[in-house]
């Protein structure tokens, strides 16, 4: 379990039961589909059944008359936006495309795409009526693969899409990026070894078992209100301002508790309609998808074709690399091949290098952010090459990683050397690992390892810290908790201000009574939330000192705050605890409450490794995991069980990403496997225990030390898993998931059959 | 999903009385686990649900070492694997019971269902052809006895004609050195649909087999008795060669296709690989017997 | 598009009268055939802690026990609840005093996102109840119909053999 150590810490480094706990295993707890109303209306939308089509008309008039139904929208209720690309935040946005994407504006671009809303008394009620809206559309040839896409002449999806180098030629290419370093011919001519792959990725989803969901009540007075399980309530706020027309200010979106998100729910799907239908009725309005539209129709990650080529001198120094990476961007622009394009040589320290990167439009819905976007695809492309240089030089692929991996004052691909990191004790943790250590025996069997990076974001979260009568404190945030992040904040607060866990409340609030908290997301609550939370509670600590320093009639910078008790300096009167002075409060001055707005810089980047132990049914191709270790290095582990949760959760995403999630798409354009029973997750009964290794090596950016959990455990594992069926069967998989038809077709074309040798992982 | 009246007789005689009222535009079921999912799906719109699971005819479970077993359609598959005596006499088909979605499904899905239901991976239904067994058929003129393996025609049709009903499962008495097995191949441990499912039974005299029955399920459009693969073993000492012959005959009587769960070529090498081990462990547990 | 006007009455959807007992107290609901149980618990007796993940029986997310056993409410209609005895999440802890899984997942950490904990906790009182003593595979099987997407199912599996084992002191 966790190495890590308390050092002098009181709260931070336990284990206490979170504060929203109890809620949670009672049933209490709200989520977003649990919200009702009274006078409530059900909304329900329709979708195009076709993957790329022009939408000639619509005719709702039948649907109209359904008893129940009380109004129909499409995008002609919608305000005409912009066609440009504007930075929001860190992300870049195309108005007309997101407004596209809520309701379809002349033509269909995906299977699943919304196309209509429907608000009715009855959930049931709205469905049917969805039966009865006539659409009439033309259909369009699909584009279903970035080598479709990509092809001279290939069907357009978006007409007016340009991208720099094609001038004012109609493309499906929306960027091309390219990152070059040193000297990739000589780097070449100076290796011993060179490998050259081609991979290909499925486009897989995030897989958070509760669908989106919305709630909206259009007010009288022109103020909106959403109820929505979110990773961000601004977001969907600015977001749903945007697509509707109104300014950001007219809308308040209440968070609530969110059933996993993933990165999946950054993004606004149902929220703008829920609103929108809601002014329509003048009555609040629920929308919840069903698991067939999450799938079909919400933001999935990019499926890939990624080559690279690598060389490696014999005593295994890489020389040169080359990537080429193609990402599906879904229907409109914006999948994450820059994020796959800067993390895929990541964890070395390579001299020489090219990398390319496509952003490539397709009939497959809008790809959303999934747990570290874009580098799972990238490490397994890259994880796998490293691995086969490895054998060549016959170095033990732990310690090849550690020859050539980055450390502080190694070169990243854009910006500044990397400060302190984690990335070699990482390594070194899965190799003194008591899972690296132990011998693997037995037929058909096989250890595979592999790293990954990522950046993790800072940007900007707000924070407030009440003091209350009673000496008790609740910190506020805007950061929706998807994974116990709100008891951390409290546990936060709790170390600053010297109480016990349990007299700190935290809580997560709307967009009107928090200051701006960018999402939930990009590992950054404990980073960014926190440093905000840090500050506001050094803010109320402060204040805490003026006000004893008041009573006592002494200066601000002769008292001391310590285990929550006031002292003076020159300990002249007796000390006051927090709850004492707390009492006085009112008498003395007023409220004390802290506050603090960070846009978080110092940034910790996150290293993990992942070693797994696989068996093959050599007749079948089915792969058991057998054993699975993942090391990552969390700076500071505020609370380890959680953070032993995000690297756990992540991992198991990337074995399911590996061996059997993948979408299915028939030749029209239309997803097949539309539900949890054919969209493979893994079940408790596909996983082991897993076991992890919190390595802290503490981030100097941060008060705490902390480096962002929540994303890196996925990058490893496809990689880990693929080079452990290597050495099972001698056979690389270039392509995932490595599904049994896949790993046995494999396996009969190696010519292996029943033979397939034993293989000891050393 | 759309409306529709909902009934729940308590006889048979009620049951049947209902069927034939409503025609085409009743559909009888007990779990509910493939109907209640078809109809949101907008894939089954029956004006009326006729609810089988008050009928207490249907919902038995009679065993006798000579007569055999008589299986109510609607008995849970949970039941099923619950109840000791299935479990020792009926191994195979227990199991298939067992593999059924999730212990959540296994409360509520009945083998009669699983058949009804007219999927051709059914786990259950290659099972029971394997065991010979026959579907006792009310409504009608009187009562009929099918073979299940002549009882689903297409994909989601079988041979119930309206105002009929799927009453029981009639299964002979294992004999002495006799037993089934069933295995089906999923991508992950559970909760999948079988994308290859066999059912072995044997019955063994010292080496040789005297009887054999192998079926294979989610490779064709409907259920498939392997005629040709359960004759070749039957005279024969049961050593790899006779196994062998039997797992390649299985293959060939399998006419899959393409999907999203398998390509026709992966599970026509399955249904050898299947054949293989389900005859092995059928056979070993024949010899206990 | 325009608001739908009044239209002529026609009859609303026939509701059926159902006399239950759910969590122990017998309990009356009018319901349309159409509505699931899940749909009655949560819409009609707004019981919202059985929770929607898929509405075909591959999640788990709604698990309930009806006469003891794990049921995915989607997969069965509320008038099948009919004389039959339902225990939802709602009814696991006695009072304010939690059940012994519901305290063990809050120690373990065994939840993250929380939505597919109800359901957990469900399949998991129905294996204790059955099977005081299970192993590992029994637990992983036991609960392989029940969806989670945060946790990896580690500490959930660590949860329910630690309340095993604390039973049997």
């Amino acid at each position: 379990m966790a190495e890590s150590t308390n050092g002098h810490y009181k709260v931070i480094g336990t284990r206490p039961i979170r504060h929203d706990g109890v809620d949670k295993v009672i049933g209490r707890a709200k989520y977003g589909a649990d919200y009702a109303f009274p006078g409530m209306l059900f909304g329900k939308v329709l979708r195009s059944p076709h993957a790329h089509a022009i939408i000639r008309s619509i005719n709702a008039e039948k649907a109209l008359k359904l008893p129940g139904v009380k109004a129909v929208v499409t995008s002609a209720d919608l305000p005409e936006a912009e066609d440009k690309t504007e930075q929001v935040g860190e992300a870049a946005l195309n108005p007309r495309h997101l407004s596209m994407n809520i309701l379809a504006r002349g033509k269909a671009l995906y299977d699943g795409h919304a196309v209509a809303a429907v608000a009715a008394t009855s959930p049931h009620i709205a469905e049917e009526a969805l039966r009865l809206i006539e659409v009439d559309y033309e259909v369009l040839p699909p584009v279903m693969t970035v080598e479709e896409a990509m092809k001279p002449g290939a069907e357009i999806l978006l007409p007016n899409l340009r991208n720099k180098e094609e001038g004012d030629n109609p493309t499906n290419v929306a960027q091309h990026l390219q990152f070059k370093r040193g000297d990739l011919e000589a780097g070449f001519r100076a290796a011993d070894f060179i490998v050259e792959r081609e991979f290909h990725t499925a486009m897989v989803h995030q897989g958070y078992i509760e669908p989106h969901n919305a709630v909206g009540i259009w007010n009288a007075d022109g103020q909106g209100t959403i109820y929505c399980s979110t990773q961000g309530p601004f977001e969907v706020r600015s977001l749903s301002a945007q697509v509707l027309g109104v300014p950001v200010g007219k809308i308040k979106v209440v968070p609530a508790e969110i059933g996993g998100g993933f990165g999946g729910k950054t993004t606004i799907y149902l929220e703008p309609l829920s609103l929108l239908l809601s002014r329509h009725t003048g009555r609040p309005v629920k929308l919840v998808m069903t698991r067939s539209e999450v799938l079909r129709a919400s933001g999935p990650t990019s499926g890939s074709t990624i080559k690279i080529k690598a060389g490696c001198t014999r005593d295994g120094r890489i020389t040169a690399a080359q990537c080429w990476l193609a990402y599906e961007a879904g229907a409109f622009p914006g999948s994450p091949v820059g994020a796959g394009a800067m993390t895929i040589l990541a964890p070395y320290a390579i001299e020489n290098l090219l990398v390319d990167g496509y952003d490539v439009v397709v009939n497959r819905p809008k790809t959303a952010a999934y747990r570290a976007p874009g580098a799972t695809n990238a490490a397994f492309a890259i994880e796998t090459v490293i691995d086969e240089l490895a054998e060549k030089c016959g170095i033990d692929p732990l310690d090849f990683r550690v020859m050539n991996g980055s450390k502080e004052g190694t070169a990243q691909l854009i910006g500044p050397p990397y400060r302190r990191i984690g990335y070699i004790e990482t390594v070194e943790a899965i190799k003194n690992s008591p899972h690296y250590k132990s011998p693997l025996t037995g037929p058909n069997r096989g250890r595979g390892v592999a790293t990954g990076f990522w950046f993790n974001a800072g940007m900007q979260s707000s924070a407030v810290v009440n003091i209350h009568s009673d000496g008790t404190a609740s910190v506020v945030t805007g950061s929706p908790d998807i994974g116990g992040s709100r008891a951390s904040m409290a546990m936060i607060t709790a170390e600053v201000l010297g109480l016990p866990i349990t007299d700190v409340r935290p809580l997560v609030t709307d967009t009107d009574s928090i200051g701006q908290c960018d999402v939930t997301g990009g590992s950054r609550v404990t980073f960014a939330t926190g440093t905000a939370v840090y500050e506001a509670a050094q803010d109320a600590a402060r204040q805490l000192r003026e006000r004893a320093a008041r009573v006592w009639e002494k200066k601000p910078e002769d008292v001391e705050l310590r285990d929550g008790m006031l002292h003076a300096k020159d300990a002249s009167v007796a000390p006051m605890s927090i709850k004492q002075l707390a009492g006085r409060l009112a008498r003395t001055g007023g409220p004390v409450s802290g506050r603090a707005s960070v846009n978080a810089r110092g940034v910790g980047p996150a290293f993990a490794a992942t070693c797994v132990d696989i068996e093959i049914d050599p007749d079948t191709g089915k792969i058991q995991i057998l054993r699975c270790t993942v090391a990552q290095d969390a700076g500071k582990a505020i609370h380890p069980s959680y953070v032993e949760g995000q690297l756990q959760g992540g991992t198991a995403q990337g074995l399911g990403w590996a061996l059997n999630e993948e979408y299915v798409y028939d030749t029209e354009g239309h997803l097949r496997n539309t539900g949890f029973l054919d969209y493979r997750i893994p079940t408790c009964l596909d996983l082991p225990m897993i076991e992890t290794i919190v390595v802290e090596v503490p981030n100097p950016g941060h008060p705490l030390g902390v480096r962002g959990v929540g994303e890196v455990s996925i990058v490893p594992p496809p990689a880990a898993v693929a080079n452990a069926i290597y050495r099972a069967t001698g056979i690389r998989m270039t392509e995932l998931p490595m599904s049994p038809p896949r790993v046995l077709k494999a396996i009969l074309k190696h010519g292996r059959g029943q033979e397939v040798q034993s293989a000891a992982a050393r | 999903m759309h409306e529709f009246s909902y009934e729940a007789p308590t006889s048979l005689a009620q049951a049947i009385a209902l069927l034939k009222r409503h025609g085409e535009k009743a559909r009888p079921f007990s779990g509910g686990t493939d109907i209640l999912i078809q109809m949101r799906a907008g894939v089954r719109r029956p004006a009326h649900l006729v609810d089988l699971k008050q009928i207490k005819d249907l919902r038995q479970i009679k065993f006798d070492a000579k007569k055999g077993l008589r299986l109510g359609a609607t008995v849970p598959c949970i039941e099923i694997y619950e109840n000791a005596q299935m479990r020792k006499n009926y191994p195979g088909l227990t199991e298939a019971a067992h593999l059924i979605g999730s212990l959540q499904i296994q409360s509520r899905a009945s083998v009669g269902g699983n058949l009804c239901n007219g999927s051709p991976a059914a786990d259950t239904t290659p099972a029971l052809i394997a065991l010979g067994a026959k579907a006792k058929v009310a409504g009608g003129r009187g009562s009929r006895q099918v073979p299940v393996e002549d009882f689903v025609v297409s994909p989601g049709r079988t041979v119930l004609k309206a105002g009929e009903l799927l009453v029981e499962f009639l299964i002979p008495a294992p004999k002495r050195h006799s037993s089934d097995a069933y295995l089906r191949f999923i991508p992950r441990n559970e909760m999948d649909i079988a994308v290859v499912g066999v059912g072995a039974s044997l019955t063994l005299d010292g080496d040789v087999v005297k009887a054999a029955r192998i079926a294979l399920g989610a490779v064709g459009p409907t259920p498939i008795f392997a005629a040709k693969a359960s004759e070749s073993l039957v005279g024969k000492e049961l050593d790899d060669a006779a196994i062998e012959t039997a797992a390649q005959l299985a293959s060939e009587a399998s006419s899959p296709i393409d999907d999203m769960r398998g390509t026709a070529e992966f599970r026509r090498h399955i249904v050898s690989v299947l054949t293989r081990r389900t005859i092995k462990i059928a056979a070993e547990r024949a010899r206990k017997r | 598009m325009a608001v739908s006007k009044n239209h002529k009455k026609t009859s609303a959807p026939k509701k059926v009268k159902v006399e239950t007992t759910i969590n122990g107290e017998a309990t009356e609901f009018l319901c349309e055939p159409r509505q699931s149980l899940l749909e009655v618990l949560r819409d009609v007796l707004e019981m919202t802690g059985s929770k929607e993940g898929c509405l075909t029986g591959d999640c788990g997310a709604c698990t309930v026990l009806v006469d003891g056993r794990p049921v995915c409410s989607c997969l069965m209609l509320g008038v099948e609840a009919q004389d039959k005895n339902i225990t939802s999440v709602e009814g696991l802890a006695v009072g304010a005093k939690l059940h012994p899984l519901q305290q063990k997942f809050l120690e373990d950490a065994s939840l993250q996102c929380g939505v597919c904990t109800p359901g957990f906790l469900m399949s998991a009182k129905a294996l204790l109840d059955k099977n005081p003593n299970p192993t590992e595979a029994e637990v992983r099987y036991a609960l392989a119909g029940n969806l989670c997407r945060c946790t990896g199912y580690d500490k959930i599996v660590h949860a329910v053999l630690d309340v095993a084992q604390e039973g049997r002191r």
